[in-house]
């Protein structure tokens, strides 16, 4: 394997998997094992940072890389608006940072198309893509990776991953414990964290440091809007409906952004709202954050630079986070996120969330989807005796409905447990509900 | 930033939509500057000597990727180097064919792939004396043609030197970069004064709602509130909260003699006044007008002040007396000055959060900031108009858009110091910087000695003083070692304590460790955040380094540094 050409071609990486450094662990042994190690770690990079993650574990010596979910949109769900699947396809605003595709690639699958170009391009490395979502996999194909390197772009996504990771981690079987590095960025700022599932604090210990936009009331967008967002939210949440109720809305067609757009712009005429644009809408409709190469690159690279330190020991990894700003200056900040006991993935115990027992059940469920610690959607719950709401099958649902309109506190005790399930993710969130 | 888009009633044109995710951020403004700019890449000098090539320049071309995706009008490639096999194993825009060719035309083909409507050149020749001064004596127009220098070190002395007095002669921007092993460091180097209109702040802190001493328009509109009590639940439970602030803000003052409340106490007690007075007997329980005015009386109920920063402007001579060929910022800058010193408050930036309101009542409201902001624009403008005739000869009017610009960010302006490249035995602030940081034990300037010592390595192994020729010789290191420490010992010998050499000593040989070599991650990543500063340097946005960052991938940590 290692023919003198290799060598020569990899004598950087090789220089620092070959002696050891002032900070690299003192049982650790530089050498053709650690290089060997290195080579045969079969790898999984999946997200929006894609194309930067898998050209930089090519060279960083990897040779057995998986890809997986390179992004899309992220999924917009509003009640009882009919949504098209979106694809893992290129689209012309992937270009200016995801490296790996040209114009003529547009609407080819990414990671296809991002695997053959690495793989032409470094030679002897071994590239193998899935064109789809990380949800489409079980624990079978997880378990046969070293490491699992994410830039996804989307919360849901990565919360999903984190549950499943952990959730098989076995205690008698150390192979079973697969390292996790997550990156995310968004405009000038980014992050990059790395997870020992169980071991040390995961996504959802960490959820509450990244809250949702808070969502605009529905009462504002329906009768009083007064900024530009507010008219589109209106022409695309409630306008759509009355009108095109049969016609799937679909945020990747410009005709139907066209039509919200000037549905919007009829309405912020009628208000004095200035400001609407198509750009605006498009930002709106799609939930778009802002994306730029070199944050990408930053991010990508602290990522797959863990995933080296991981797969070789050459020097200590990340423990356990590290945040970015770039707008002023080059900012980072590099800590260790606390493990909590009440995590509802990694911890044991149900964590506490204060609530006004006033509340009916379907504002408190209305409640879970913006609170920072919860950012549950389409949550269903039930006590140790019984089923507060389901929303599956019809039946349960139709049964369980009423409670909706049912104050906490003729539902649950003060202190008490309840468990929570969410159709995007796998596991069971438990709260322990106090009484304001 | 509300203009950052044409409201034109088509659609995106097709580069509109490849650059969607950028124009968030820099708007078309940010975009024609970066599609006007050229950047040169000096990516080598020669190699360090006969037993080795020189610097891979990962880095350079890293920064380069991420300049050419969103769109830079050009790039020029400068490199002797032939490509060997260890550049495949590090840098990705090079291919198997690439083998044996001169680096700059292989990475210069590969890089142009990414984006269509960029142009790039190169330069491979290989010459006699350290490459690029003798270019930049062959060829006295070359440099000028870009708007911005990267340079790929470590770089011998002379060449580093001359190219950044070149640059500076002509006031261009250059950032000079070192990736080695785990470590990296970047310094960037701008002309003596450089200032930032569009400094993009966190929008949360830039609220300037003049509560405490509105304009008569303002204070008007409060005044019409005068009967909250008369109102029905739903109208008083849509007064938007800021004309409840100034309702009881008068209230307050009727009772304190017409002081307004000035202290965390009196605010507090003020805060529970607003509190109190809302209804509670609705359905609701509450009011969320009244939730957000009670938010908002800390924050928002301060009188004005000046940032220490803008002050600072302020006080600067190109500010105090602009001459005719001052550049449009300080001829603003002058009369924004002027009309400060009038009204002790800056312009009003024009703009209101949203807040729980009628439409029509809300709209009228963000009217009579906007006329305000207009109004103030106007004043600025007319003073702009009577410098420009007094200080004449000026080779035309400073567009009322840049004014208004400048007025809507007047509160976060922001002029950097440009300082020269540093080095350890250069200017004595440099020198003064690094001992202020040396004993703080996380701190990173200990990589940052041991790349200056391995820049003068460099630069004896170029001009033949090290008779191994080697990278890794230890007698070369010793000796610049010993010189790097007694240049920061020089006059006192307790600046270095015992712990301190510790982390010089492991600093060094972690950076020994790839004998110059650079790993792809670290450069790839350096090439991230050395793009972010070329990116702002060129679109004049956001606020660039000021000057030196360190990024340690051992600790996976990075410090600035003003060195």
């Amino acid at each position: 394997m290692a023919s003198a050409d290799s060598s020569l071609r990899w004598k950087h990486l090789h220089k620092v998997l070959t002696k050891p450094g002032p900070f690299s662990d003192e049982d650790w042994v530089p050498g053709s094992e650690t290089i060997s190690a290195l080579e045969t770690s079969k790898i999984l990079g999946a997200g929006g940072l894609g194309c930067e993650i898998l050209k930089n574990l090519a060279l960083s010596g990897f040779k057995d890389i998986h890809v997986i979910d390179m992004g899309k949109s992220p999924p917009i769900t509003f009640s009882g608006i009919p949504q098209l699947t979106l694809t893992d396809t290129i689209d012309i605003s992937n270009l200016n940072r995801q490296f790996l595709f040209r114009q003529a690639d547009i609407g080819k699958p990414k990671a296809e198309v991002a695997a053959a170009f690495v793989e032409r391009r470094v030679k002897g490395v071994k590239i193998t893509p899935y064109v789809g979502k990380i949800q489409d996999k079980d624990e079978d194909y997880y378990m046969q990776f070293k490491i699992v390197v994410c830039g996804l772009d989307s919360i849901e996504a990565r919360r999903w991953i984190n549950a499943t990771l952990i959730g098989m981690v076995d205690p008698e079987n150390p192979e079973s414990l697969k390292p996790f590095i997550d990156g995310g960025t968004e405009g000038f700022k980014g992050q990059a964290r790395v997870i020992l599932p169980t071991l040390s604090s995961c996504i959802e210990c960490q959820l509450d440091m990244h809250a949702p936009r808070p969502a605009v009331p529905l009462c504002t967008i329906a009768t009083i809007p007064r900024q530009p967002q507010h008219c589109i939210e209106w022409a695309h949440q409630i306008a759509w409906q009355e009108k095109r109720k049969d016609d799937p809305f679909d945020s990747d067609d410009l005709d139907h952004i066209g039509w919200v757009y000037n549905a919007a712009l009829e309405r912020a005429k009628q208000f004095h709202i200035h400001g609407v644009t198509f750009q605006m809408t498009q930002g709106v409709v799609k939930n778009i954050i802002p994306a730029i190469a070199s944050t990408n690159a930053v991010i990508a690279a602290a990522t797959t630079s863990e995933a080296l330190k991981i797969a070789t020991s050459c020097n200590p990894y990340l423990d356990n986070y590290m945040m970015y700003a770039g707008e002023e200056g080059v900012y980072t900040y590099t800590f260790e996120a606390e493990k909590k006991p009440d995590c509802p993935v990694c911890g044991n115990l149900a964590r506490n969330m204060t609530v006004d027992p006033d509340m009916t059940l379907q504002e408190y469920i209305d409640t879970l989807g913006d609170r920072p610690e919860a950012q549950l959607k389409k949550p269903s719950m039930r006590t140790e005796e019984k089923t507060l709401y389901q929303r599956f099958p019809p039946q349960l649902e139709e049964q369980t409905r009423a409670n909706l309109q049912r104050k906490l506190r003729d539902l649950v005790e003060d202190g008490q447990e309840i468990a929570v399930s969410d159709p995007a993710y796998t596991i069971d969130f438990r709260y322990r509900l106090l009484f304001k | 930033m509300t203009d950052a888009f044409p409201s034109a009633l088509t659609g995106p044109s097709s580069k509109e939509r490849k650059y969607d995710r950028q124009l968030r951020l820099w708007a078309a403004s940010g975009q024609k500057a970066l599609e006007e700019s050229r950047v040169l890449l000096v990516n080598s000098d020669g190699p360090w000597s006969n037993q080795s090539t020189g610097v891979s320049g990962v880095v350079g071309v890293e920064t380069l990727k991420n300049l050419v995706l969103p769109g830079i009008g050009g790039f020029t490639i400068v490199d002797p180097a032939t490509v060997t096999e260890a550049d495949l194993g590090v840098n990705f825009f090079l291919e198997e064919q690439s083998l044996g060719k001169p680096r700059a035309a292989e990475t210069c083909r590969l890089l142009k792939e990414l984006n269509p409507d960029v142009e790039g050149s190169f330069q491979s020749k290989v010459w006699d004396s350290g490459s690029i001064t003798e270019l930049l004596r062959q060829d006295p127009g070359f440099l000028a043609q870009h708007r911005l220098v990267l340079v790929s070190g470590p770089m011998k002395r002379p060449s580093l030197d001359a190219l950044c007095k070149a640059a500076s002669e002509l006031n261009i921007p250059v950032l000079y970069t070192r990736s080695v092993g785990f470590y990296s460091s970047f310094s960037l180097q701008l002309p003596p004064l450089f200032p930032i209109v569009e400094t993009h702040p966190d929008p949360e802190t830039t609220q300037d709602l003049r509560l405490l001493n509105p304009w008569p328009e303002l204070a008007e509109a409060a005044s019409r509130i005068d009967d909250l009590e008369t109102l029905d639940d739903h109208q008083h439970g849509h007064v938007p909260y800021l004309l409840l602030l100034l309702h009881y803000l008068e209230k307050w003052k009727e009772a304190h003699n017409g002081n307004v409340p000035s202290n965390y106490k009196e605010k507090s007690e003020f805060r529970e006044m607003v509190r109190s007075s809302a209804r509670t007997c609705n359905p609701e329980g509450g009011e969320e007008n009244y939730d957000e005015a009670v938010a908002a009386v800390l924050k928002s109920l301060n009188p004005f002040s000046l940032r220490s920063s803008t002050r600072e402007i302020f006080e600067m001579e190109e500010c105090k007396n602009p001459r005719a060929d001052s550049a449009d910022f300080w001829i603003i800058a002058s009369a924004v000055r002027e009309f400060f010193q009038q009204h002790n408050v800056l312009p009003l930036p024009g703009s209101l959060p949203d807040m729980k309101a009628q439409s029509a009542d809300y709209v009228s409201l963000q009217n009579i900031y906007k006329s305000k902001a207009k109004k103030d624009v106007e004043e600025v403008t007319n003073i702009v108009r009577r410098i420009e005739s007094q200080i004449g000869s000026r080779s035309g009017d400073i567009p009322e858009k840049d004014i208004e610009i400048f007025c809507k960010n007047a509160a976060h302006i922001k002029v950097i110091r440009g300082r020269s490249i540093p080095e350890i035995d250069g200017e004595a602030q440099t020198l003064k910087a690094i001992r202020n940081s040396i004993s703080i034990p996380d701190s990173l300037i200990p990589v940052f000695i041991a790349f200056q010592a391995l820049d003068n390595v460099v630069t004896d192994l170029q001009e033949r003083r090290i008779p191994s020729g080697s990278i890794d010789d230890e007698v070369a290191w010793g000796a610049q070692i010993d010189r790097v420490l007694s240049a920061l010992t020089a006059d006192d010998q307790s600046t270095i304590d015992e712990d301190a050499r510790e982390r010089i000593s492991e600093a060094i040989q972690e950076l020994r460790r790839t004998e110059g070599g650079e790993l792809h991650n670290i450069s790839s990543l350096t090439g991230g955040l050395v793009a972010q500063e070329a990116l702002k340097v060129i679109t004049r946005q956001y606020v660039p380094l000021d000057n030196t960052c360190i990024f340690d991938g051992v600790r996976s940590r990075s410090e600035m540094y003003t060195l």
